[in-house]
């Protein structure tokens, strides 16, 4: 790789490094004036003559409540808050360089020793417009020993093992969609396709925003990887026009892969072609369904069709498409790296491996987390979220965005995986957990998430078009004070309807939140009902005072 | 490319339509372009002109009614002209959970204006966005392109101020 030019992070040093002040310079902390921070560290440590240390640009630190963001991984020091203009702040970080005491201990906070990272194992370490960096840190590892060692079944019959399961909401096993792809014949010369699904729409999650922006080599690395078993010479990812610092990285990292011979022609010097491209979205959550994002993909409007076909047989411009999320995608290394039997040994029987959640809401530590399948919802909340804000009650958490649902108290001690998440009628979703105290109606949480849904159907199919517009009407009327009980039985017997009837996932789960707040909080839709009285305080109950 | 670019070009503009022809060509005028180059008019011209509509549906061999179907069905493509500042309060989750319905109406009371309307005066346009990520920071508002973490309602009026100063 002796062709990626240097980059100027690490100063000509004639001492060895002894210790690095890591900036986080993801989106959140970015717009925390994270860059000044780096220049004022720089800047600092050049005045003081420290010569063994480096200030580096690193990915996600996690803590994004927290931000900026600094770290001395060598130390276990993390920076809160770090203020570019305040010179003692800065100082504090560089007294630490030097060798001195300060920052928040890593080691024993449990925010950050509950985590497992797999994921993200090195967002935070590497810096992510740098590809030597990450290949410093095992990067393009997988990727060549796969192509170099490895037939391309045997890569698919790794994934199989390692139980991997789609991170974009639904959990289907990875492995068996691969092969899927690899078995069908394209049945021309343009062969398959690998599109990664970057087009992270739940409100209330950016796990796959974080990925990107941190390590976007990884996501490219199992891109290819996945090419490579699937037989697919050609990948595109889809990622949100909401993202523009992830999709300037990625430009980066396809750039400098490319260069390297990691992408294109003659992978690793074998006979292996994987070319990447980006396609921006422009706005529609629907696109987050595989068809739909197919049909955007085409420069079309984006709206679903019917399956089957499955993209799988028929995708992309009619030819086998493989799609997965990103940070399934992003496993896919480490699992190569480390063996399938390594990675089924964390999780759960059924749910192997970690899941990213970006945790919100009215929680303490609010930020990114990584954590090994069937932890506790207890323990995400109050261990590893620093409980609730103000020492409020908790009410519920909310999982899997508009599809998913909320899970009250009475769950917490529930394993977070793929069935029991299910069982408790939300869903593992993409990974928004936003957790709520009793500020919150839990009528109007639903209403929120129809409103939302109702914006987004896509307009094909009436059970969603119409259905979902009248089940906003009937929680507006409820949270207005100007509902009668029969009113409930309504929403109940069309919600159902629109479940069971709608094209795709937007419209058969959007009912989700509605069902998950009757079946554990119907008693809020009694009292807005029956005694015209907002348990929360949230609702206005009169149509006079809302808008 | 046959089509002669539409009446609104000016010679101001000259370098804007190349860009623009420069990312058409580069993707061999295919109709699956249509996204990307209707990105790359907007950030030219801020918004998509009917003209300019049916000049990038000549060039990418789509009719008009397909064009103006993608135009129309994502969000973030404007057809109309934009204020001189863009807030875009996040209505996501997050945000909405710590109150950022308070915030929209702050800004109604204030300019009279709802999301997707741009004030009197041209000056704000205002819009909500499904989730912009910072979810670490809500309710977060992004002011021309920067994000403002924790915005309270009397934040709002500070961020109406110093865009009218």
């Amino acid at each position: 790789m002796t062709d990626v030019a240097e980059r100027e992070e690490t100063p000509p040093a004639a001492e060895p490094i002894r210790a690095c002040a890591n900036v986080c310079e993801a989106a959140g902390c970015m717009s925390l004036e994270a860059e000044r921070v780096l220049d004022a560290l720089r800047e600092r440590v050049t005045e003081r003559g420290l010569t063994d240390v480096a200030i580096k640009r690193v990915g996600c630190l996690r803590l994004c409540a927290a931000g900026p963001l600094v770290e001395i991984p060598e130390q276990g020091q993390l920076f809160e808050a770090v203020d570019p203009t305040s010179p003692e702040s800065i100082d504090r970080v560089v007294d630490a360089l030097a060798g001195g005491k300060g920052g928040r201990s890593t080691a024993d906070d449990p925010f950050f020793s509950r985590q497992v990272r797999i994921v993200l194992g090195n967002s935070g370490l590497v810096d992510p417009e740098d590809l030597n960096d990450y290949v410093a840190h095992g990067g393009y590892e997988a990727l060549t020993q796969a192509v170099t060692t490895m037939r391309p079944y045997e890569v698919l019959e790794e994934i199989v093992h390692s139980g991997l399961r789609g991170r974009g909401g639904a959990g289907y096993p990875t492995g068996l969609k691969w092969r899927t792809v690899a078995k069908a014949t394209s049945g021309s010369d343009e062969g398959k396709f690998v599109i990664c699904n970057a087009d992270e729409g739940d409100p209330g999650a950016f796990m796959d925003r974080s990925v990107l922006e941190s390590v976007p080599q990884q996501v490219l690395e199992g891109m290819a990887i996945a090419g490579y078993a699937v037989g697919a010479n050609h990948g595109y990812i889809y990622v949100r026009a909401e993202y523009p610092l992830a999709v300037k990285r990625l430009r980066l990292a396809i750039r400098e892969a490319e260069r390297a011979g990691l992408l294109g022609a003659n992978i690793a010097e074998t006979a292996f072609r994987f070319d990447v491209d980006i396609r921006i979205g422009a706005g529609a959550f629907v696109c987050g369904e595989e068809t739909a994002l197919i049909a955007s993909v085409e420069g079309r409007r984006g709206t679903p069709r019917p399956r089957p076909p499955f993209p799988a047989q028929s995708g992309l411009w009619g030819r086998p498409t493989l799609i997965n999320n990103v940070e399934t995608l992003a496993n896919v290394p480490a699992i190569l790296r480390n063996g399938a039997t390594w990675y089924r040994a964390i999780g759960t029987p059924k749910s192997a491996g970690t899941k990213v959640f970006a945790l919100a809401g009215r929680v303490v530590n609010t930020g990114l987390i990584e954590v090994p399948m069937g932890v506790t919802l207890r323990d995400i909340v109050y261990e590893i979220g620093g409980g609730i804000i103000g020492g409020a009650k908790f009410k519920a958490v909310q999982t899997g965005g508009p599809s998913g649902g909320c899970i009250p108290a009475e769950h917490l001690d529930m394993s977070v995986d793929y069935e029991s998440l299910a069982q408790a009628g939300s869903i593992m979703g993409s990974g928004g957990m936003i957790v709520m105290d009793e500020t919150s109606c839990m009528v109007d949480v639903a209403k929120y998430f129809m409103d939302f849904c109702r914006e987004e159907s896509c307009g094909k199919c009436i059970p969603c078009r119409v259905g979902t517009v009248q089940l906003y009407g009937l929680l507006e009327k409820i949270t207005q004070g100007e509902a009668v009980p029969k009113d409930l039985d309504t929403l109940e017997r069309l919600a159902d309807m629109v479940k069971s009837t709608s094209l795709c996932g937007l419209g058969q789960s959007a009912p989700n939140p509605i069902f998950s707040t009757l079946r554990y909080f119907r008693d809020e839709y009694v009292s807005h009902i029956e005694d015209r009285i907002c348990p929360a305080g949230v609702c206005p109950m009169t149509s006079a005072v809302t808008s | 490319m046959s089509t002669a670019a539409p009446a609104v070009t000016t010679t101001a503009d000259d370098k804007k339509w190349k860009m623009i022809d420069a990312r058409i060509r580069r993707r061999g005028n295919s109709p699956d372009a249509l996204i990307e180059v209707l990105h790359a008019v907007q950030e030219a011209f801020g918004y998509l002109e009917p003209d300019v509509l049916a000049y990038v549906g000549n060039a990418l061999g789509v009719p008009p009614s397909r064009v103006y179907g993608v135009a129309t069905f994502y969000s973030l493509f404007m057809l109309k002209p934009q204020g001189e500042h863009t807030v875009i309060v996040c209505t996501g989750t997050a945000c909405y959970i710590n109150h950022a319905a308070a915030l929209l109406s702050r800004i109604h009371d204030r300019l009279d204006i709802k999301p997707g309307e741009t004030s009197e005066d041209g000056l704000v346009s205002l819009l909500n966005a499904r989730c912009l990520g910072a979810c670490s920071m809500a309710p977060a508002v992004v002011v021309d392109g920067a994000v403002q973490g924790r915005v309270t309602p009397e934040g709002v009026d500070h961020i109406l101020e110093g865009l009218r100063s």
